[in-house]
């Protein structure tokens, strides 16, 4: 029997008779992490890491959530139940269900590379891996960490001398405060946006370094800011809200900005090549690591990249599920404003 | 090729067009000038020809990064470019290079000589040695589609505030047949007269759209012709020859030997100013007419009877070996009459006669005549405006009869490239054949990207059947579309090809069972073809 399957409600567990990051309500969820893709409303019961669970809370109000700490087992039902470091945004997990000796594990989404706030990403051994594949494609390879630092601070501070404000469009969830993180203070004051702000405090009271922010709000004296680096969901970067800041000089930090004609067609000044997600040689050193022999792809570039696994040697197959797709979305269509920080529709809204 | 990249990468880093000129004069007063001329032939589309095949860079590229070929197909089809693709997928160069923009250009015309393994080597070795940008430039130039988003007004600037010259001085010098090898940057910019090739023609001036001749003031101040539907072209008679020259700055003189003959009436030092048009002893005949004539190096003999060419005349910019653009049109208008007045109708040289009124509203009529006199609209010079350069606003104006319009509905789409590649925005539309919809035309352009986004979800949703890259979609979706002309062709389906098809609107207001008709396609082409 298989430890999972594939539902139209979700990835299910028949041992353990739970759900992992399912899409409609079921009596029990497993949750990898907070982006609104991944953690719905509606659900009897929840389970989290204890990292992401404020996050969850802040997002779906008043639920019956359960925590469990990295590397915890936990037995429910005839499955044992771990949760392992995804790297993907503060608090996010891998999910490892072992069932009669048989191991499989749900990455959620991740990246192999440290962010510097996240729990590193860790491999964790199995029989099969469902793994997504938002960037499966080798044209995807992120700029290193130290680089993007270099950047974003050059880029801002470029425009501090000029007395510009520097707009950045980053998902107020994981991506926003890894740019703050990467931040260098001396150049000048940060300010958020509303909807950044909200996810950043939360995170700040959870003990995460995070750097002082003011949120911007109709009261704030402006030009005594002048040259500060201000932080947007990347909807508000092309909203009337945008404007208050005058001249400024526009970026979106995303993986889809590795593309120049998404990063064109964008339409801002700057396209910062930043992902939470894993690059192809992020994925491929991943599924290696993990020495599964069955993979099953998820979201984004689903039936080439299970091709490609499969000339690998692997036995890979395509789960369809409700996660981020490759088709393009609308951002204004998007559900919330959590929406996945590296969905397509977030490059080309 | 760091500086070169650099550059590359501020232009590209901005919409602002002061940030765009800054850039180009910062890197016109600081690289190397074997670099800058390049840099200002490269951007004036004096691009090196193609000499690998974009087969052969695919194949070594996917075997250098180790990946099967129908990935890099695969990859290619997302990224919508195959120099950015290439760049993308080989591994970080193992190399650093700080050889300049020159350098790499003649190292890649050194390559294109050699034999194919040696050319190889050298390929895979340069891309090797370039990291990021630079790679991505380097095979641009390989595959000879390098392009840029500066236009030569913005060039022209910048060059002007970096050598410290008037912008049309420079813009003059810019203009001819020059490339890299056959001039310096000293020679093409500062040294001698712009005047000094007696080939050269004067930058063309350009009109803008008008949107409304309420706009223009006391119509004293103006003068109207037919707006022509040809090719803009400058013939240039000087020193015992002559060069004819279209407005894409190419020489075509050998493509009109019918122009040849203007030298037997007029003298020399004359340049004018004009549109081609094939003409059938009194009239113009219509653009498709003049159609089999643009893509030929040499014309057959049948061709010079069914569709002779004149040149409809308009301006005169040079007099006696005098630059005369200064002086106000009037006066210009004035010189080049008397100028052609009396000419034999032998003569490949008609005046275009001026459109006379008195008030915005005989404009209005005169413009919706217009495709009755074979033109597609009016211009509108202000009698006091010197002759300019490029694209400027204030003194032509070009006022166009609306375009012809049918209500179709889409049948297909498909992904646009480069700056578009994960939007839909190629789509074949249909119209209506009793029960059948009968595809006739494609348009890509006219969205803005608002609503290029909203139709790309709602195809994403609606795809009936997927044929490699093109989607067959439910025909739901009516659309206004718009085009300059429409004639006969037997190769489609509908039996009609369009020109300049467009879209105009989306026409959500409208049903599929309302749109436009296979009968209404061919009035049209009954009326216009
Ligand atoms: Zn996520």
């Amino acid at each position: 029997m298989n430890v999972l399957t594939f539902t139209d409600r979700g990835i299910y567990c028949p041992a353990g008779d739970f759900h992992i990051d399912p899409w409609r309500p079921v009596p029990r969820a497993l949750l990898t992490h907070g982006h609104s893709d991944h953690a719905r409303g509606g659900m009897d019961t929840y389970l989290s890491t204890d990292l992401a669970a404020p996050v969850i809370r802040h997002r779906l109000g008043p639920i019956r959530l359960d925590t469990i700490r990295y590397g915890e087992p936990r037995q429910i039902g005839g499955a044992k139940v771990s949760f392992h470091p995804a790297g993907h945004v503060p608090g996010s997990a891998q999910i490892r269900v072992e069932v009669g000796g048989e191991v499989w594990v749900v990455s959620g989404d991740y990246k192999v590379v440290d962010d510097g706030l996240s729990t590193p990403w860790e491999p964790v051994r199995c029989h099969a891996f469902i793994s997504e594949c938002t960037f499966g494609l080798p044209v995807f390879r992120w700029t290193p960490q130290e680089e993007l630092r270099d950047q974003v601070n050059g880029w801002w501070a470029q425009n501090a001398s000029e007395g510009r404000f520097s707009l950045l469009g980053a998902y107020s969830l994981g991506k926003a405060q890894r740019v703050m993180h990467l931040l260098d203070p001396s150049i000048g004051p940060i300010l958020t946006h509303g909807a950044v702000e909200a996810v950043t405090q939360v995170l700040r009271d959870q003990g995460m370094p995070l750097p002082p922010t003011t949120r911007v709000t109709p009261d704030l004296d402006l030009k005594a800011h002048a040259g500060a680096m201000v932080i947007a969901t990347p909807s508000a970067l092309n909203s009337t809200w945008a404007r208050k800041f005058g001249n400024a000089s526009t970026a979106v930090a995303s993986g889809w900005m590795a593309l120049r004609g998404i990063r064109r067609r964008r339409g801002t000044d700057r396209g910062f090549v930043m992902s939470d997600h894993a690059d192809w040689p992020g994925l491929n050193e991943a599924i290696r690591a993990t020495g599964a022999e069955k993979v099953f792809v998820t979201h984004g570039y689903t039936a080439a990249f299970r091709r490609w696994l499969e000339e690998q040697g692997y036995d890979a197959g395509i789960v369809s599920t409700d996660y981020a797709g490759e088709e393009v979305l609308a951002h204004d269509e998007a559900p919330k404003d959590i929406i996945d920080e590296d969905a397509p529709g977030g490059a080309v809204a | 090729m760091k500086d070169f990249a650099a550059l590359y990468g501020r232009l590209d880093q901005t919409t602002r067009t002061n940030a765009k000129v800054a850039a180009l004069a910062d890197y016109f007063r600081t690289a190397p000038d074997a670099d800058k001329l390049w840099t200002v032939a490269l951007f004036s589309g004096r691009r090196p020809r193609r000499t690998i095949t974009a087969t052969s860079l695919r194949d070594w590229a996917a075997e250098r990064a180790g990946l099967p070929l129908w990935l890099f197909e695969e990859s290619y089809g997302i990224v919508g470019d195959l120099s950015e693709t290439i760049a993308l997928i080989l591994p970080p160069p193992s190399k650093d290079s700080d050889q300049p923009l020159s350098y790499w250009i003649a190292r890649l015309r050194e390559l294109s000589a050699l034999p194919e393994p040696e050319r190889k080597a050298g390929i895979l070795d340069a891309w090797d040695s370039l990291p990021g940008s630079e790679r991505f430039l380097f095979t641009k130039l390989l595959t000879g589609s390098f392009r840029v988003g500066v236009s030569q007004t913005l060039m022209t600037k910048a060059l002007a505030q970096a050598t410290d010259q008037p912008e049309t001085e420079v813009a003059h010098r810019l203009m001819g047949d020059w490339t890299p090898e056959t001039t310096t940057w000293a020679r093409l910019l500062h040294e001698g007269e712009a005047r000094d090739d007696s080939a050269r023609p004067y930058p063309f001036y350009l009109a803008y759209q008008l949107e409304d001749p309420a706009d223009l003031g006391d119509p004293a101040d103006w003068f109207a012709e037919r707006k022509w539907d040809g090719i803009r072209g400058q013939l240039i008679l000087r020193e015992g020859k002559h060069h004819l020259w279209s407005r894409g700055e190419d020489l075509i003189t050998d493509r009109f030997p019918e122009l040849a003959r203007a030298i037997d009436w007029l003298p020399h030092g004359t340049v004018l100013d004009g549109e081609i048009l094939a003409w059938d002893g009194d009239h113009p005949m219509t653009f498709n007419a003049l159609q089999p004539r643009i893509g030929r190096k040499t014309v057959p003999k049948s061709l010079l009877t069914t569709a002779p060419v004149v040149l409809m005349t308009y301006d005169l910019l040079e007099q006696d070996g005098h630059d005369i653009r200064p002086v106000p049109f009037q006066d210009r208008r004035q010189r080049l009459e008397a100028l052609l007045t009396g000419l034999p109708p032998e003569a490949p040289l008609r005046l275009s006669p001026p459109v006379p009124f008195a008030t915005v509203d005989d404009l209005r009529e005169e413009r919706l005549r217009a495709r009755e006199e074979g033109a597609e609209g009016l211009m509108l010079k202000r009698r006091s405006s010197p002759y300019g350069t490029g694209r400027k606003k204030g003194d032509w104006w070009k006022w166009k009869v609306d375009p012809l319009t049918i209500d179709a509905v889409m049948v297909y789409a498909q992904a646009g490239s480069g700056r578009r590649a994960n939007l839909f925005t190629d789509f074949t539309f249909a119209v209506r054949n009793g029960n059948e919809l009968v595809p006739f035309t494609k348009a890509y352009s006219g969205l803005t990207d608002a609503e290029f986004r909203q139709i790309t979800a709602w195809v994403n949703k609606h795809t009936v059947q997927k044929f490699g890259p093109v989607r067959q979609v439910e025909p739901v979706q009516v659309f206004e579309i718009g085009f300059e002309g429409i004639q006969a062709s037997p190769r489609h389906k509908s039996g009609v090809a369009l020109r300049f098809p467009r879209m105009l609107r989306w026409r959500h207001d409208k049903p599929v069972n309302e749109i436009d008709t296979l009968d209404t396609l061919r009035e049209i082409l009954a009326a216009h073809g």
